[in-house]
């Protein structure tokens, strides 16, 4: 229905500011065949996976240990609310700053951006951890690893998926910041190029290109992995 | 002399309150032979689970001894208050997680005691609160424990309900003979399950008086 509108509005207004739906599908292909559209895809995909891998990770076990020790909570409080309320850009221009415009200074630009949603989320995750069911693994004896793994992750589970989720969107979207402002390939640098050429076919091509494979990792990945966390429930 | 598994002596047990310390546990003496259920019988908040937390190792905060009679700690299974289930995992999957080497032949068979064969591939969330308090139990004796500690296993179960997972309770037991120590608040329960019955007193607690059960309902004994 939006396609259909969209593709009258275009062939109604004849401009090149509003292009049309077919003539973006057209520049998708052109520019899939040439190897340009995957390649810069793939680029921007390895820097998103990247920065979500090193945020979540980071931000978890960040969390998860204000969560459970509150000396270390009231310690980096602060740090978490500054970081929380400080714009992307600004962290973005420093990283680049200081580190240089390098690959892990953009990974870490981005993962950083997204720390402290994660590192709030599983503080809560962990606050809301159930002692009546640590308790019972102490009693039977469960290892270390066995309570971690079958009673502590099942119950952060949902606040990790909240993560992953709220994540993906943020980090794609901070990436194309990113590499708009440092990199010289990938999807931010490619629409940074087509927005100078003021060529709206083409970075409406990206983007549609690149929210089409987001989209993809969350029904592929993410749906199908919470249904399987969460299918116990009644 | 029976064998003795477990003999306990506290001086005493307090909590800090706001209100600065407040006395639980008085002095109590408990012994326990290898293969005897002795209930602990007292009003509510005197301190009972407060003594199974001692027994089963989960609170090591209190004046006294904690004896094993020369031996090393033995295997404790608890069954709290709450099934406290790991609703994520099945029925069977809750029994093997428990077991330090998993043990599916006598997780099942215990399955079948308790008369939860048929559930054992359900998840805790589809199990009503007497089915999940037979899981419990039967967790407890999955790990083939030397004592077992039933903290009022039976308690919010209607009277035919608690009846019937007595009975079940007593399959188990009779399966694999252990030490047990039953906090109930319910004499009638306890001098059905149990050898010997301890009335304990408001806080802090004390052992007011010990009546030993002439023939308890559970006979006839395991074979040894």
């Amino acid at each position: 229905m939006f396609l259909l509108a969209w593709q009258i509005a275009a062939i109604l207004a004849e401009s090149r500011l509003l292009p049309t739906v077919t003539s973006v599908l057209r520049a998708m292909l052109q520019q899939t065949i040439s190897g340009a559209l995957p390649w810069n895809l793939a680029i921007t995909l390895g820097r998103v996976a990247a920065a979500f891998t090193l945020s979540l990770l980071l931000g978890s076990s960040i969390g998860i240990a204000m969560g459970r020790w509150r000396r270390l909570d009231l310690l980096l409080d602060n740090a978490v609310t500054v970081l929380l309320n400080l714009p992307a850009l600004v962290v973005i221009v420093l990283i680049y700053v200081w580190f240089g415009l390098n690959e892990i200074a953009a990974i870490a630009a981005v993962a950083l951006n997204k720390l402290p949603t994660t590192v709030v989320t599983l503080r809560e995750g962990a606050r809301a951890l159930d002692p009546a069911l640590a308790e019972m693994a102490e009693s039977f004896h469960m290892s270390r690893w066995r309570t971690l793994w079958h009673v502590t992750l099942p119950q952060l589970a949902p606040y990790i998926f909240a993560a992953s989720r709220s994540g993906l969107a943020l980090i794609w979207k901070i990436v194309l910041v990113v590499e708009l402002l440092g990199r010289s390939n990938g999807v931010g640098f490619q629409i940074e190029i087509y927005f100078q050429l003021f060529d709206v076919t083409l970075i409406l091509a990206y983007t549609f290109a690149f929210i089409l494979v987001v989209q993809m990792i969350e029904w592929v990945v993410l749906q199908p992995l919470e249904r399987r966390a969460t299918r116990w429930r009644r | 002399m029976a064998e003795m598994i477990l003999r306990l002596h506290i001086q005493g047990k307090s909590f800090s309150t706001d209100r600065g310390e407040l006395p639980v546990l008085g002095r109590i003496d408990i012994a326990l032979g290898a293969r005897e259920i002795v209930a602990l019988v007292g009003p509510s908040g005197c301190g009972k689970t407060t003594l199974l937390r001692i027994v089963g190792n989960l609170d090591t905060d209190f004046q006294g001894t904690l004896d094993w009679c020369g031996a090393a700690m033995p295997r404790i299974g608890t069954v709290f208050q709450e099934p406290r289930l790991l609703p994520w995992r099945t029925v069977r999957q809750n029994l093997l997680l428990a077991q330090r080497s998993e043990d599916p032949e006598l997780a099942d068979a215990l399955l079948r005691t308790l008369d939860l064969a048929a559930f054992s591939e359900a998840f805790p969330s589809t199990l009503s609160l007497g089915m999940a308090r037979r899981v419990a139990i039967a967790r407890a004796f999955a790990i083939a424990p030397q004592l077992v500690l039933l903290d009022e296993p039976f308690v919010s179960l209607d009277p035919a309900m608690a009846a019937r997972s007595r009975e079940l309770l007593l399959n188990a037991w009779r399966a694999r003979s252990t030490a047990a120590l039953l906090v109930t608040h319910d004499r009638a329960e306890a001098a059905e399950l149990a050898d010997r019955v301890l009335l304990l007193g408001e806080r802090p607690t004390r052992v007011l008086q010990e009546i030993i059960v002439p023939q308890p309902l559970r006979r006839p004994d395991p074979m040894p």
